[in-house]
């Protein structure tokens, strides 16, 4: 699922590209000389450096999740975040926004809350690692925004969640 | 909103001798077989006349109609008619053939009449007690043609208090959410409507969250939390000039707005470094004041109708459960002491009880008195989440979610008995609404 939906990141970023270069010229292409070869687009060689597409193919993971009503980092947590912070420092003029989130089974408001704690748990294990603390910003969005949309125990843990994004 | 003028000159003052009035319900009876047998016959018209909402002999149907609804949906009335019921004449009205109602107990009659066009149109209410072939209330209403619906609900409620000994809520507005699309992307707008659901207009246009909303005393404006720009900030929304301003300035995320019941101040919770608190701030602005000050999630927060006391949520304790505290953030104890988590306390308008969602795995929506006290669970949906009162404290709506891929919310309404349970119709999903004072 993850490399799937990766790789189709990369295309897009590839479409992207190329619908860039065709807006280039003004005025219209002189008609190809019959003579000529047919030209290859250059294969892309990775996602761009400090891109989100870079930060997605080199941390062993974006997102660290949590036990319910719970905000602590725990030994996988911490193995994550520090090859994000490994990352981020590699790349020390990128910002990432960590999203904050939580399962269904809390109601609105403090859902809204627990999704900060959350974050800035986050947060504060990427700064022990020394990344500055001013390039991450956090959000929560409770249970607004949930990943896995079922109603049981599976669904819930993957909502339970961190997620750290570039800011572009 | 427009003027709304009771004509109480143009009526005789009628008094009612209470020893006569022997018609009643009572909003704690939860049998439902004692509903009380009214007839709401069409509203006739001396003489039809076109007005921009419709003719007058519509206008007398489509009110006795929004009357019979009113008075089912509070659970109280067995409602027949308009339709399907003889046409009564004008003089009927204040001389009614009480012999032909008799399988009712109580007769409502009434009248519209208009000079046509724009003017206002006067809507008469009459309600009459069938046994006795007494008069037991008369009001009139003068009203612009658009606002029929609020001579409806205001006929509505002068019946509902005669008969129940209650205050009225009829004529009141609800702000809430608006839902459409997937549960993972779903799209929020702010949203008003009538209490029964009519008048919907949608507010925000989506693309940005918009939860929590809250009417102002006064239905100036309205409290809510907004995405925009990617950030969670409480704004107040003018509903006059559809302008909005940020309640304070902060880089902390803000969220959970509540009016204190004069309107002159503002309730919130902000968190800072992760810990959630809440605040104070007047509603002109100023420097927040700080209430709580737990390393635990201090949130949400509802004044007590005197303004003194503020009953609020925590987690202090390991898990969420419910607090009181004066009005100055002294004093701050926990009065939930039953299984379970409590959240989104709630002071009843009329200060006798404080509603909440009871957690034990599903929501339900609860009520229990302001000293934890009797506690009562009234609904028993998969998630039934953050009541709202009535303006007389004897209703409650909430947002009730169903499980699974769809996930979807809609706007339901309970009361105190807990077996007078509806859906409020909405055009699309609906979540967190917040019901407004009776509008004046």
């Amino acid at each position: 699922m993850a490399s799937i939906s990766r790789s189709l990141l990369i295309a897009g970023a590839v479409i992207a590209l190329s619908a860039c270069a065709k807006k280039e010229p003004v005025a219209p292409p002189p008609p190809p000389p019959e003579t000529a070869q047919p030209v290859t687009a250059p294969e892309p060689t990775g996602p761009v450096k400090g891109s989100q597409e870079d930060f997605l193919a080199s941390v062993s993971s974006d997102r660290v999740f949590f036990d319910t009503d719970k905000y602590d980092i725990d030994m996988e947590d911490q193995s994550v975040l520090r090859s994000q912070a490994q990352w981020l420092g590699a790349n020390p003029g990128v910002s990432v926004t960590i999203e904050g989130h939580c399962d269904e089974r809390g109601t609105r408001d403090y859902n809204l809350a627990l999704g900060e704690r959350r974050a800035n748990a986050a947060k504060n294990y990427l700064a022990s690692l020394g990344v500055d603390p001013s390039r991450i910003t956090t959000i929560s969005y409770g249970k607004e925004r949930p990943a896995a949309m079922g109603s049981d125990e599976q669904a819930w843990a993957q909502n339970r969640r961190a997620v750290t994004v570039t800011v572009q | 909103m427009t003027r709304f003028a009771r004509i109480a000159a143009f009526f005789a003052l009628f008094l009612a001798s209470p020893a006569l009035a022997q018609l009643s319900v009572d909003v704690t009876d939860d049998s439902g077989s004692s509903n009380l047998k009214i007839a709401v016959p069409a509203l006739p018209t001396s003489q039809p006349v076109i007005t921009p909402a419709g003719s007058t002999d519509e206008l007398g149907q489509k009110i006795a109609q929004v009357i019979a609804d009113d008075l089912r949906g509070s659970g109280l009335f067995s409602p027949s008619g308009p339709v399907g019921m003889r046409a009564i004449s004008m003089n009927e009205v204040t001389a009614p053939q009480f012999a032909g109602w008799s399988r009712f107990e109580a007769l409502v009659h009434g009248f519209v009449r208009s000079a046509g066009g724009a003017n206002d149109i006067t809507v008469g209410c009459y309600l009459y007690d069938v046994a006795l072939e007494t008069e037991l209330t008369r009001q009139g209403y003068v009203v612009a043609p658009r606002d029929w619906r609020r001579a409806a609900h205001k006929c509505a409620d002068a019946i509902y208090a005669r008969l129940s000994g209650e205050s009225p809520f009829f004529d009141s507005r609800i702000a809430y959410i608006a839902e459409s699309g997937p549960k993972g992307a779903r799209v929020k707008r702010l949203a008003i409507m009538d209490s029964d659901g009519a008048n919907h207009r949608f507010i925000t246009n989506g693309q940005s969250i918009a939860l929590t909303p809250r009417f102002s005393p006064d239905y100036g404006s309205i409290l809510y939390v907004s995405y925009i720009q990617k950030r969670v900030r409480i704004f107040v929304y003018n509903i006059g000039t559809g302008k909005q301003r940020l309640i304070t300035e902060s880089s902390n995320p803000t969220f959970a707005p509540r009016w204190s019941p004069d309107g002159r101040y503002i309730l919130f919770s902000m968190a800072i470094a992760g810990n959630t608190d809440i605040y104070r701030v007047s509603s002109n602005g100023g420097t927040p004041v700080r209430l709580t000050s737990s390393p635990g999630i201090d949130v949400g927060g509802s004044y007590s109708p005197d303004g003194s006391r503020i009953v609020f949520e925590s987690d202090r304790s390991g898990s969420q459960q419910i607090y009181v505290m004066n009005a100055d953030g002294s004093n701050q104890r926990r009065i939930s002491h039953g299984g379970g988590r409590y959240a989104t306390p709630e002071w009843s308008p009329r200060g006798d009880l404080i509603a909440f969602t009871k957690i034990v795995g599903e929501f339900k929506v609860a009520v229990m008195t302001p000293g934890g006290e009797n506690e009562r669970i009234l609904t028993n949906g998969w998630q039934d989440e953050a009541p709202t009162w009535s303006p007389n404290g004897r209703v409650l709506q909430f947002f009730r979610t169903s499980p699974g891929r769809s996930g979807a919310s809609q706007v339901w309404q309970v009361d105190l008995t807990g077996v007078n349970e509806r859906r409020i119709p909405t055009p699309l999903s609906g979540s967190d609404p917040a019901w407004g004072p009776l509008l004046p």
